[in-house]
C-alpha cells in the first residue's frame, strides 16, 4: 500500500486538493480566520505523510504538478493589475509610497527584534527577505549569506500568519480603502496575501500583484546595504 | 480549443519569463518577468484581454491551493527550525504586522489627503 501510494503521480495532488477542499468547508463552517484553509491543508498532510512513511519528495511526484501552475498563475496576475491601470496611475504616489514605507518597516522591524533576541548575523539575513514572494526572498537571502531553507520557512509563516490576521489588522489600522487594504496585503503577506485579496475585489487583488513586484525589487536593493548591520 | 489557446498564450508567457530569468543577471522570478510582459503585451494591444481571461482568471482561482507543497514543505526544514523556534515565530509575526499596518496607513493617508483636496 504505502508503495503504490508513494509511486503514484497523482496521490500528492488528490491529498493536496482534499486538504484543502477540507479547509475551505471548515472554514465556511466556522467562519474563523484561524482555519485557514491553507494551514487546515498543511494541519492535516504532514502527519498523513509521517504515519503512512511516505517522504516529502515522494510526495512531491504529484504535488509537483500544483507548484508547476504557479508561474503561470503569477503571470495572470497581469490581468486584474490592467484592469486597474487607469486606478494605478491615479494614485500612484499612494501606491508607491505605501509599498517603499512597508519595505521599510520590515527591515526596521528585523533589524530591531533580531537585536532584542541577540540572534546573529545568519539569522537576521535570512529572516531580511520573509516579506517578499519565495523567488525572489531564496535568491537574496542566498546572496545575503542566509539560510534558503529558513528564508522559506518565514516566508510561508509571513504569509498564512498575514492572512489569518488580515480582517483583524484591516479594523486595527483601520484600513477601509480597498487600495490601501490590497497593498497592505501584497507587502505584508507576499503571494499568499494576494491570494487573499483577489477573494475581496479586483482593485485590492491588482495593487496586491503590483506590490509583490515592487516590493520584491526594492528588498533585492536594499538588503546589500544592510545585510552587515549585525 | 478556446481553452487550449488561451492557456498556450498564458505559458507562452511563462516561458519567455523563464528564458528572460535564464539570461539576465537580476534575481527577478520567471512569473514576475511573465508578468510585466503580459502587462506590455496588453497595453500595446498584441494581447487582447479576452484571449486568456477565461484560463486566466481559473488559475488565478486556483492560486491558493498553489502554496500547499511549498508549505508543507516546512516539515523538511523543521529541525532547522527547532533551534530558533521562538525568536524567529516572534519576528516574523510582529514584523507581519508592523508591515502591514505601515504599508496601509501610509497609503490610506496619501489617498485620503488628495481626495480631500479634490472636494
Amino acid at each position: 500500500m504505502r508503495e503504490a501510494l508513494a509511486s503514484s503521480a497523482y496521490f500528492g495532488v488528490v491529498l493536496s486538493v482534499a486538504a484543502y477542499s477540507f479547509g475551505l468547508w471548515m472554514k465556511k463552517k466556522t467562519g474563523l480566520a484561524v482555519c485557514n484553509p491553507l494551514l487546515v491543508a498543511v494541519i492535516i498532510i504532514v502527519p498523513v505523510l509521517l504515519a503512512t512513511h511516505i517522504t516529502y519528495d515522494e510526495y512531491m511526484k504529484g504535488a509537483e504538478s500544483i507548484s508547476y501552475l504557479l508561474t503561470p498563475a503569477t503571470v495572470c496576475l497581469a490581468i486584474p493589475l490592467y484592469k486597474q491601470l487607469a486606478l494605478l496611475k491615479k494614485n500612484k504616489a499612494a501606491v508607491f509610497c505605501g509599498i517603499a514605507a512597508g519595505v521599510a518597516a520590515n527591515a526596521l522591524t528585523i533589524f530591531v527584534l533580531c537585536l532584542l533576541f541577540r540572534m546573529e548575523h545568519v539569522h537576521y539575513v535570512t529572516l531580511l527577505p520573509k516579506s517578499i514572494t519565495t523567488a525572489i526572498g531564496m535568491g537574496v537571502s542566498e546572496e545575503a549569506g542566509g539560510i534558503v531553507t529558513l528564508t522559506v520557512v518565514s516566508i510561508i509563516i509571513t504569509g498564512v500568519s498575514g492572512v489569518i490576521m488580515s480582517e483583524g489588522l484591516f479594523k486595527l489600522f483601520k484600513l477601509e480603502e480597498p487600495i490601501a487594504k490590497g497593498l497592505a496585503l501584497g507587502n505584508g503577506a507576499h503571494a499568499i496575501g494576494t491570494a487573499k485579496a483577489l477573494e475581496l475585489g479586483e482593485v485590492e487583488g491588482a495593487m496586491s500583484s503590483l506590490a509583490i513586484a515592487v516590493a520584491g525589487l526594492m528588498t533585492v536593493i536594499v538588503v546589500p546595504f544592510i545585510a552587515n548591520l549585525i | 480549443m478556446r481553452y487550449v489557446k488561451e492557456a498556450g498564450i498564458i505559458f507562452g508567457m511563462s516561458a519567455a519569463g523563464e528564458i528572460l530569468n535564464q539570461l539576465l543577471p537580476f534575481p527577478v522570478p520567471a512569473g514576475v518577468y511573465g508578468l510585466f510582459l503580459l502587462l506590455i503585451a496588453l497595453m500595446t494591444g498584441i494581447v487582447k484581454l479576452e484571449w486568456l481571461e477565461a484560463t486566466g482568471n481559473w488559475l488565478l482561482d486556483a492560486m491558493p491551493i498553489m502554496f500547499v507543497p511549498a508549505c508543507v514543505g516546512i516539515m523538511e526544514s523543521f529541525s532547522e527550525l527547532r533551534a530558533v523556534l521562538v525568536p524567529f515565530v516572534v519576528t516574523v509575526l510582529v514584523s507581519t504586522v508592523l508591515v502591514f499596518g505601515v504599508t496601509g496607513r501610509v497609503a490610506q493617508w496619501i489617498i485620503r489627503r488628495k481626495g480631500g483636496r479634490q472636494e
